[in-house]
């Protein structure tokens, strides 16, 4: 509920402010006033006032010099001017100078009290639009983004840095760790979080179809283009653009793509009028553009144009510490989302996710988490409510050979069938690591 | 029992009818659970008179009630049957000290016979009720209330106190 509304009366008169004290008292505002216009400004200068209402004649300084000085203090404030002689150049000025009203004394009682009432109505919608926008921030905001381990500190760090610049970001990382969140939450932390973060997934439409969809397109253009239609560019304006999966788009539109980038000029399908559009481009991708621009499936100076800023998103695997702090932030969102009552999760459970690889990433967590909600009894998160625990790699194995033909495997696979990492984290030397994959008959994938 | 010391005193300056100053007694009585004693008094309000206005000043006359008729423990009310104004509003049906001990209230707006309309003096009663009413709900400390029907809702034409009643909404009786 919001704080009462407080009005400062700025009249020489002692009977006026007497009048509109008990008045405005008796309608359940708080209430203050000054004799004079010197006095009014430094209760200002002090204290926060909702509402002034102020005459213009007085002695010393004039209200409308008042207006002046308290525009120049707060433009937002709400100044109401009264007066006993009523001129139309007194009136005009005074609307000119910011003041929210000007009305002529006496007042009937019902004008009194429509004026204040709407005045008080402007500062509640005011205050409510605030708070809106607030909430609407803070929605996309870091918060969201849940990971005490250095590499996540690291790349918040990054985000917070690159948030107040304008340059273009990639964020790379694999399928599922967060990367759509990330732009959000660089948006969300920048000038232009009051304007729309637009978001395009370049890798679900077509050539033609990612055309029209950046850049819009005009009435008739091609069979189905019935009307005009405002491009993602477009609609950016004072914004960002969000391109996710860009390593998908063909080689025509990263021309298209880069010419757009240098210019920020660009025109509708079947168009003829340039557009300007002012726009920050966030791109995402899971794949190694560094390597597509060797093998020439991505343009290079796209490459450089998009590259100012690279934030990596290291995957959950790596990670591992952030597993438990993220599990209860899923268990606490769908817990609310789903209106029950707190759940928690079994430490033997706990222990299972933070061994678990997560292909998935984060993703894959959010997903197990939630059916575990849903088939689980509702109180604790048991093993058995993880789809995980069959795949346990300890599970079936009973040898140790077994067991180190499984683990070398793994280690492999992690880093790629690089010999010397793999030697590295097994602690073994590369010789008796090659001698393993030899024993074990081990193949590098294609 | 009845508390003497937190009574209601309402005093006339000018002349009321008996019939509708006993009726507002016994309703002012019912509404408060206070004794209330009536008391008329002779005093000449051309002093409140402002010739230019052609009305008579409310924050003179509200001075004068408190600072010759009130008491601490009382809530004294002066009844008028003059055009009453405060510098700020072409008029006023009663104003009161908000938490103090008196307040005014005119019935000079409040008959039909200022619109243009047959006089009713069953309306005109249950219109001074009604702002005797709302003036004391104010030295008890009650702002104006939001609710429709509440007798604290504020009044601007006889319209609006005609459509509220003469009680208190639970919510400002809960705070008297």
């Amino acid at each position: 509920m919001r704080k009462k509304i407080s009005l400062l009366i700025v009249d020489d008169e002692e009977s006026v402010r007497d009048s509109l004290f008990n008045w405005f008292i008796e309608d359940g505002y708080s209430v203050s006033c000054a004799e004079n216009a010197k006095t009014a400004l430094k209760m200002i200068e002090e204290d926060q006032f909702d509402i002034i209402l102020s005459d213009i004649k007085m002695p010393g300084m004039d209200g409308l010099e008042m207006l002046g000085r308290i525009k120049a203090m707060n433009e937002n404030a709400i100044v109401i001017m009264m007066t006993a002689f009523a001129t139309v150049d007194t009136a005009v000025q005074a609307l000119k100078e910011g003041a929210f009203d000007y009305v002529t004394k006496p007042f009937d009682p019902d004008d009194l009290s429509h004026l204040i009432r709407n005045a008080s109505r402007q500062i509640i919608l005011k205050d409510e639009n605030e708070n809106l926008r607030e909430k609407v921030i803070s929605l996309e905001n870091v918060h969201d983004i849940i990971g005490s381990s250095p590499e996540m500190q690291q790349v918040l760090r990054e985000v917070e840095s690159v948030a107040q610049s304008n340059a273009s970001v990639i964020i790379t990382g694999e399928s599922g760790t967060g990367k759509e969140l990330i732009a959000r939450a660089i948006h969300a932390n920048s000038s232009r979080r009051l304007f729309p973060l637009v978001s395009v997934h370049c890798g679900a439409l077509t050539e033609s179809l990612l055309e029209s969809e950046l850049f819009g397109h005009e009435k008739g253009a091609f069979t189905g283009a019935v009307y005009n239609r405002k491009g993602r560019f477009e609609m950016a304006d004072s914004g960002t653009i969000f391109l996710d999966e860009i390593a998908t788009i063909s080689m025509k539109m990263q021309i298209e793509l880069l010419r757009v980038l240098e210019t920020k000029t660009f025109m509708r399908v079947g168009g003829t009028k340039q557009i300007h559009s002012d726009f920050r481009v966030i791109c995402a991708t899971n794949r190694d553009l560094k390597k597509m621009v060797d093998a020439g499936t991505f343009r290079e100076d796209l490459y450089y144009r998009l590259n100012v800023v690279n934030i990596f998103i290291p995957p959950l695997r790596d990670r591992k510490e952030d597993i438990p702090l993220l599990a209860n932030y899923f268990i606490d969102k769908f817990c609310k989302s789903m209106s029950r009552s707190k759940i928690t999760i079994d430490p033997t459970a706990m222990k299972r996710l933070q061994e678990f690889d997560f292909p998935g990433n984060v993703r894959e967590l959010e997903n197990m988490i939630e059916r575990a909600i849903v088939i689980g009894n509702g109180k604790e998160i048991k093993v058995k409510d993880l789809p995980i625990q069959s795949q346990s790699p300890v599970s079936n194995i009973e040898s140790l050979e077994d067991l180190e033909k499984a683990h070398i495997v793994s280690i492999l696979q992690k880093y790629e069938w690089n010999i010397s990492r793999s030697s590295k984290a097994l602690g073994v030397d590369r010789v008796t690591l090659y001698n393993k994959i030899k024993k074990y008959d081990l193949k590098a994938p294609e | 029992m009845q508390n003497p010391d937190n009574a209601i005193q309402l005093i006339s300056l000018g002349s009321f009818d008996k019939n509708l100053m006993l009726n507002t007694t016994k309703a002012l009585e019912k509404i408060f659970g206070r004794i209330v004693y009536y008391q008329q008094v002779y005093q000449d309000l051309s002093v409140f008179f402002d010739a230019n206005r052609r009305q008579y000043n409310g924050n003179q006359l509200l001075q004068f009630i408190n600072e010759n008729y009130a008491k601490e423990g009382t809530k004294t009310v002066g009844l008028v049957n003059v055009d009453l104004f405060i510098p700020i509003l072409t008029f006023i049906y009663g104003q009161a000290y908000l938490n103090g001990n008196s307040g005014i209230a005119s019935m000079y707006r409040l008959g039909n016979e200022r619109y243009g309309l047959k006089p009713n003096p069953q309306i005109l009663e249950e219109r001074f009720i009604k702002e005797v009413v709302h003036e004391l709900g104010h030295c008890y400390g009650l702002i104006h209330c939001h609710q429709p029907d509440c007798v604290m809702r504020s009044s601007t034409y006889v319209e609006d106190i005609d459509q509220k009643n003469s009680t208190f909404c639970s919510h400002c009786r809960n705070l008297l």
